[in-house]
């Protein structure tokens, strides 16, 4: 298309035939590229109507009441519709959890940074795998190899800090975020 | 193209305004079929038999379903104890799916055999491998509406699959739910989902057979039909072979509907969903045992690349290197009636798949045979995964260059009347 070069110095309107062509090609495309744009740009609506509605954000946050919670026991509670495990460690199990050498974890990351007061164990009952619950909330329940959590759907084990040791799972157990309202309550996001 | 004149006047007059029966008879009655298709052939107007009863008996299960997360499971049983026949309506329904599956599979496994994905048919496999992907988000997202254990775990475990894509996985996760787990949101959609794709599939069934009625039927010979003496006209001789195809499938069908309606099925399903409780061991439907095995048998890292996506990878690409079958087989001749060793690998690809779904179905740790500890299936599974993509994309290329195929018969008849072309004037 030699015409297309010639057209940057522009003749007089409508004069040559392949000029015309060249204007013509230049509209449509801007006319097709901005239908293009256009037609995406309509498409968001109908795309972020699948996100979570209004509502299900606005979800409140959970109050959660510790002081039932024996040493050694765990609950398990509701949040979101998740559900979040709460473990109230012994010593052992704080000292198990604190003698890793984060050299050996997949998902490097101390006790210390996983929890608020070492007693207390909030992590998301959520397999980081494929989203199943891990088993070990209930004390007839396996608990894996490290003594957390063992997830029956592919075969991850949790250690007493809710960290991956091993199989698929690739991350740690998540750790909702949540406050201490005073020593025996905590509320959760 | 012959256009046949019509006698009755009312046909007539429709046909030239809107030329179905043209078409119908061009289609169905008079177009020529090679003569030598074997019973193979049936599977494919079975598959189309079954999407018809599927959506059938679909539309009569959402008259009375509830897509809700307090009343789906609820309603489901009361198709089963309550709605006239709703037991009858849901049971075709549940193992129509398996046998949506069974007839598909095996439609594919003749394409394979018979190298009908080769030119110039590779347009009409690869719509044929779009349907496979279609029909198995349909088959996911029905599997949850009845809101039993199995459905609510497969749907959290399958969109939890998508997490594994890098940075954006969680938003992608969220965005399928509709909130921050699977929920009354997700099984809205998936309601909606699964009501829409059997309809998409329909329109892809079209462009399928469109793409077949281009150049017809492959054989089990693998040649072109050379002239009229390699064909006869559908009707009556294919009408009547895949009706005769088709009772002999119904009589199977019926009988798992009427005698074994849950032999597909796990019990744990008639369990409502709990949130709080995974069942202890989760296993998909049989039709995507292979799938699952593929998934579950990567559980290392490759690089800086978590096992989780190349297992997710690697459980897309083993159908989408499908679509890539055409050019990975160099070898001109279609039939592996003709290709002595491709014959061979077939058979070892078609044994593979089988394990990958029993590899699918058991728990990776167990051994595979009683007794032999260090023998678990997920190192059956880890064999049998490599050996997949090994067929596809080393051993076909590979056979396509180095095997002698046997010296092609000249034509379909040849065989048969022994003067072959010389026939077509005394037939
Ligand atoms: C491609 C065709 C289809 C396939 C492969 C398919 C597959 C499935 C599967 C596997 C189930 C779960 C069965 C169970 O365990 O109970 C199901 C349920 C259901 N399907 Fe479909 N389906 C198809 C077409 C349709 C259509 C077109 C509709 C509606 C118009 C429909 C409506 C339903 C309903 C309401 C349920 C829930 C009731 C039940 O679980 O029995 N299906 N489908
Ligand atoms: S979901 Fe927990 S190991 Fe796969």
């Amino acid at each position: 298309m030699t015409d297309t070069a010639n057209s940057a110095t522009a003749a007089p309107e409508g004069e040559a035939d392949g000029e015309n062509e060249t204007r013509r090609d230049f509209l449509l495309i801007a006319t097709a590229t901005v239908g293009a744009i256009g037609a995406g740009l309509a498409a968001w609506p109908f795309i972020d109507s699948m996100n979570p509605a209004a509502d299900v954000r606005a979800l409140a946050s959970t109050d959660v009441d510790l002081s039932a919670i024996e040493e050694g026991q765990a609950i398990t509670v509701v949040w979101r519709g998740k559900p979040v495990f709460i473990r109230r460690r012994t010593i052992g199990e704080i000292e198990a959890a604190r003698a890793v050498d984060l050299g050996d974890l997949p998902d490097p990351q101390s006790d210390e940074e996983r929890v608020q007061k070492p007693e207390w164990l909030v992590t998301l009952g959520i397999c980081t795998h494929l989203g199943c619950i891990p088993l070990g909330q209930r004390s007839a329940d396996p608990r894996g190899d490290f003594d957390g959590w063992f997830c029956p759907c592919h075969g991850s084990h949790y250690d007493t800090s809710g960290r991956i040791r091993k199989g698929p799972a690739p991350r740690n157990l998540d750790i909702p975020t949540y406050t201490f309202v005073d020593d025996e309550t905590i509320r959760i996001g | 193209m012959t256009t046949r004149t019509w006698n009755n006047p009312i046909i007539r007059w429709i046909d030239y305004r809107l030329p179905v029966f043209s078409f119908m008879d061009h289609h169905l009655v008079d177009y020529p079929t090679p003569k030598n298709l074997s019973y193979w052939w049936n599977f494919g107007s079975l598959a189309g038999i079954t999407l018809v009863i599927m959506i059938a008996t679909g539309v009569f299960l959402a008259m009375h379903y509830t897509p809700h997360v307090d009343y789906a499971f609820d309603s489901v049983e009361r198709i089963m104890r309550d709605v006239n026949y709703g037991w009858l309506i849901r049971y075709l329904h549940m193992n129509g799916a398996s046998m949506f599956f069974l007839v598909v599979y095996i439609h594919m496994f003749r394409a394979l055999y018979y190298g009908s994905y080769k030119a110039p048919r590779e347009i009409l496999w690869i719509v044929g491998v779009l349907i496979l992907f279609a029909m198995m988000a349909t088959a996911f997202v029905g599997y949850v509406l009845p809101w039993g254990q199995m459905s609510f775990w497969a749907a959290t475990v399958i969109t939890n699959l998508f997490s594994a894509i890098p940075l954006v996985g969680e938003s992608i996760v969220t965005w399928l739910w509709g909130g921050f787990s699977v929920d009354n949101p997700t099984l809205n959609r998936f309601f909606s989902l699964h009501y829409l794709l059997p309809f998409v599939i329909f329109g892809l069934v079209f462009v399928h057979l469109w793409a077949l009625h281009v150049h017809r039927s492959n054989n089990p010979l693998g040649i072109d039909t050379k002239g009229p003496q390699d064909t006869i006209p559908f009707h009556p001789y294919y009408t009547i072979k895949d009706a005769f195809g088709l009772g002999a499938f119904m009589i199977f069908y019926l009988g798992f509907v009427f005698f074994a309606p849950d032999f597909f099925g796990e019990a744990i399903n008639y369990e409502p969903a709990n949130p709080l409780v995974t069942p202890p061991h989760i296993v998909p439907e049989w039709y995507f045992l292979p799938y699952y095995a593929i998934l579950r048998s990567i559980d290392f890292d490759i690089w800086f690349v978590s096992a989780k996506l190349i297992g997710v990878i690697a459980m897309f690409a083993s159908i989408a290197v499908l679509f890539f079958l055409p050019w990975l087989d160099r070898s001109p001749v279609r039939s592996a009636r003709f290709r002595p060793i491709y014959k061979q690998f077939f058979w070892i690809f078609f044994l593979v798949c089988i394990l990958l779904g029993v590899v699918g179905k058991h728990p990776p740790n167990d051994p595979v045979f009683g007794g032999v500890e260090w023998f678990q299936y997920i190192h059956l599974g880890k064999i049998t995964t490599a050996y997949y993509f090994l067929h596809f994309l080393v051993i076909i290329p590979l056979i396509g260059w180095l095997e002698r195929p046997r010296p092609l018969p000249e034509s379909i008849s040849t065989p048969v009347t022994r003067r072959g072309l010389a026939a077509e004037g005394t037939a």
